[in-house]
């Protein structure tokens, strides 16, 4: 069997070379790069423009941003038929090529993070250090703990006032920045698709900004969720438990702060749903409008064989539903879940659409190519390229989350910014 | 050390870990021996369409000369049918890549169905040989992210197998199809003009094992080569010329089903 041909089924005339070459793991590509841009942009919003209500999500969606980071090239690394040349791509590098930008532009957004980050967390390193010092006859865990507080504090004990101002300077330019330089993260991952100009479907100037909108929207959406299943758990703990922190007041003040925080993030991500949806659109009224030759070939798949996924699966219940979810009065968190788990289902079904939807007509323009995502594995490639290597990409940054949280507590700091 | 002096030398740091990355381009010994070579050459290839009749024995013989298993569904060079009827429909099919040449009259429509088209429902049909057209402006080269895919002096375009990471954004940029993965390296293959022989003097596998003249090779820089004569002087036609790929590879009786 050669390369693609296990999940291809051909209609109609179709060359004899043409198969789904970019199968499910590049749909998870810009899905998971998404998401990292979109939580960045999210904890942005609170650190530059300085939108209060943001405050408590913005600290969490930083450090759920750095998880997510790590877990963006994984499904292409999944995808290479030569996963150890990888690193070809940094030895010789070609500009010409927009996945040749990758690592650059990736580590230069992963530095951004890691470096805010560490502004964000240092008094906190300090405190712990030094707190660990102190203390006598410390646990293996402990032990560790110091070490790796010492470690992170990368010898800058100074927690004094105008330290923690320059701190706070420091954070409020590196998120600055860190916009731009995640939207073109984003951008140039739509770019790797619209600049194939032998593909009808792809070849557009606007794939880059349909891709950052649809990304900020997913990387909301990611982060109200998570938000939400944390404070739910430590709803629960802070009931169930005979922990010090138990009170029914507790409770109630979890719980009102949720449903703030998701009340005032919903009208952002409603915001930028609007922008990602008009701009889907204009796309596809432009291409009907103009009818260009390919239009005959596409316009059969979107509106016959693709209906279903288009219009159906991302338009009416990734886009629309969520949508009215949202503009109804007197949120509630139960509604904003499933408003947030079909935003994201929606923005999964748009990064489908456009891999697996630009892959199904034959270049011939009269036959075409049915995509069958491997489910059961058989061997390598069907569980790398399958089902679950998709989902092994998808909960590993939660995996990845868990253990950050470790070392970035994401509540109960005590903290100045 | 302080803030500022941590800041400092991380920016350094990065700094002299990227430049450099960006800078060194290593080359692979293949590529440094395709620079080297002559660019008095520029190979070009003619097909006859009129000369075809899809016996396919090109196709076999191109699998045999550059080992790409015979069993295997991609081909480097294929034919194709095109039948146009009477009431203006286009069958067009290319059945294994026409490996066996085409032995039966229905029409593969892919997903085991086929048509069955009556002869004198026929109004022409002929048949169509593709290979990589070595663009002169070829997108495949833009688009590989390494380099493992590169453009000789003489326009040949190569692929080096032991540098390809297996992408396929290389495949995903050809506007003609011509690209696969090797069965048997997983790195991106396609026709190559059979460089190993025309370096050689010899004439591409496929060339050769037409039995009918329908494909030739030659130099088009050179005046007096007999392909370069009837690319410049006659009525030649490329593929998807829209594409602005610049193809190398001229058709003699090119229509305009023909994609
Ligand atoms: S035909 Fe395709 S593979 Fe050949 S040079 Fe042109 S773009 Fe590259
Ligand atoms: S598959 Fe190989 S030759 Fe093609 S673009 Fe990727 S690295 Fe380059």
């Amino acid at each position: 069997m050669v390369h693609g041909e296990l999940w291809t089924l051909k209609e109609l005339f179709v060359t004899p070379n043409e198969y789904i070459y970019w199968s499910v793991q590049i749909v998870m590509y810009p899905f998971m790069t998404g998401l990292v841009a979109g939580a960045f942009v999210l904890s942005s919003l609170y650190h530059v423009f300085g939108i209060k209500e943001l405050k408590d999500i913005a600290r969490f969606a930083l450090v759920f941003s750095f998880a997510l980071l790590f877990a963006a090239p994984v499904p292409i690394i999944l995808h290479l038929q030569h996963p150890f040349r990888g690193i070809n791509n940094l030895m010789t590098p070609h500009f010409t090529s927009a996945i040749a930008a990758f690592g650059i532009v990736f580590s230069t957004y992963g530095a951004i993070v890691a470096s805010e980050l560490w502004f964000l967390y240092r008094k906190h390193f300090v405190e712990q250090s030094q707190f660990l010092k102190k203390k006598q006859d410390k646990d293996f865990g402990e032990k560790l703990f110091y070490l790796i507080y010492t470690a992170l504090t990368l010898g800058s004990f100074d927690i004094s006032k105008e330290a923690q101002h320059k701190d706070e300077k420091a954070i409020k330019i590196l998120a600055a920045i860190g916009i731009p330089v995640a939207c073109f993260l984003h951008g140039y991952a739509g770019f790797i698709f619209g600049s194939v100009k032998a593909n009808a479907l792809w070849m557009t100037p606007l794939m880059p900004v349909i891709f950052i909108m649809s990304a900020v929207v997913s990387g909301i959406a990611l982060c109200m969720l998570t938000y939400i299943v944390t404070m739910e758990i430590r709803k629960f703990l802070a009931c169930k438990k005979q922990s010090p922190t138990y009170s029914p007041e507790c409770r109630e003040e979890i719980k009102s702060v949720e449903v703030n925080v998701i009340k005032m993030t919903a009208k952002y991500l409603l915001f930028f749903l609007i922008f990602a949806i008009s701009l889907e659109l204009l796309d596809l009224i432009f291409r009907g409008y103009t009818a260009t030759k390919s239009w005959d070939v596409l316009r059969s798949v979107i509106y016959e064989k693709d209906f279903n996924s288009i219009f159906v699966f991302q338009y009416g219940i990734g886009n629309l539903i969520p949508f009215i979810l949202f503009l109804l009065p007197g949120m509630t968190i139960r509604r904003a879940v499933v408003g947030v788990v079909l935003v994201m289902f929606g923005v999964f079904m748009m990064r489908w659409n456009v891999v697996i939807g630009g892959q199904a007509f034959s270049l011939t323009f009269a036959g075409y190519m049915h995509y069958h995502l491997p489910i059961i594995p058989h061997d390598w490639e069907t569980l790398k390229e399958g089902l679950f290597g998709a989902l092994a990409v998808f909960i590993m940054p939660f995996v990845l989350f868990f253990f950050l949280t470790k070392i970035f507590p994401i509540f109960g700091l005590k903290e100045s910014h | 050390m302080n803030r500022r002096e941590f800041l400092k030398n991380t920016a350094k740091a990065v700094a002299g870990v990227t430049v450099p990355l960006a800078a060194i381009e290593i080359l692979s010994p293949a590529r440094v021996q395709a620079l080297k070579a002559d660019s008095s050459v520029r190979w070009a290839f003619l097909v006859d369409t009129y000369k075809c009749v899809g016996c396919g024995l090109c196709v076999k013989a191109c699998k045999n000369e550059n080992e790409i298993p015979y069993e295997a569904n991609v081909t480097r060079t294929w034919v194709e049918r095109y039948v146009l009827t009477k009431d203006g429909k286009l069958y067009a099919d290319s059945p294994k890549g026409a490996r066996d040449g085409f032995t039966s009259a229905k029409i593969d429509l892919g997903m085991g169905k086929f048509q069955d088209i009556r002869k004198e429902d026929i109004k022409k049909a002929f048949f169509v040989p593709k290979l990589c057209n070595q663009c002169e402006n070829p997108p495949c080269v833009q688009v590989c992210p390494v380099g493992a895919t590169y453009q000789a002096p003489d326009g040949v375009v190569l692929v080096d197998r032991t540098w390809c990471i297996g992408c396929g954004y290389c495949i995903m940029g050809c506007p003609y199809g011509v690209r696969f993965f090797h069965p048997k390296y997983h790195t991106a293959e396609k026709c190559n003009f059979c460089y190993h022989r025309i370096n050689k003097g010899l004439k591409t596998a496929c060339v050769q094992a037409c039995p009918f003249g329908a494909r030739q090779i030659g130099n088009i820089k050179d005046p007096n080569d007999p392909v370069a004569k009837i690319i410049t002087t006659e009525r030649v036609g490329i593929l998807k010329s829209e594409f602005g790929t610049k193809p190398q590879v001229f058709y003699i009786g090119l229509d305009e089903e023909v994609r």
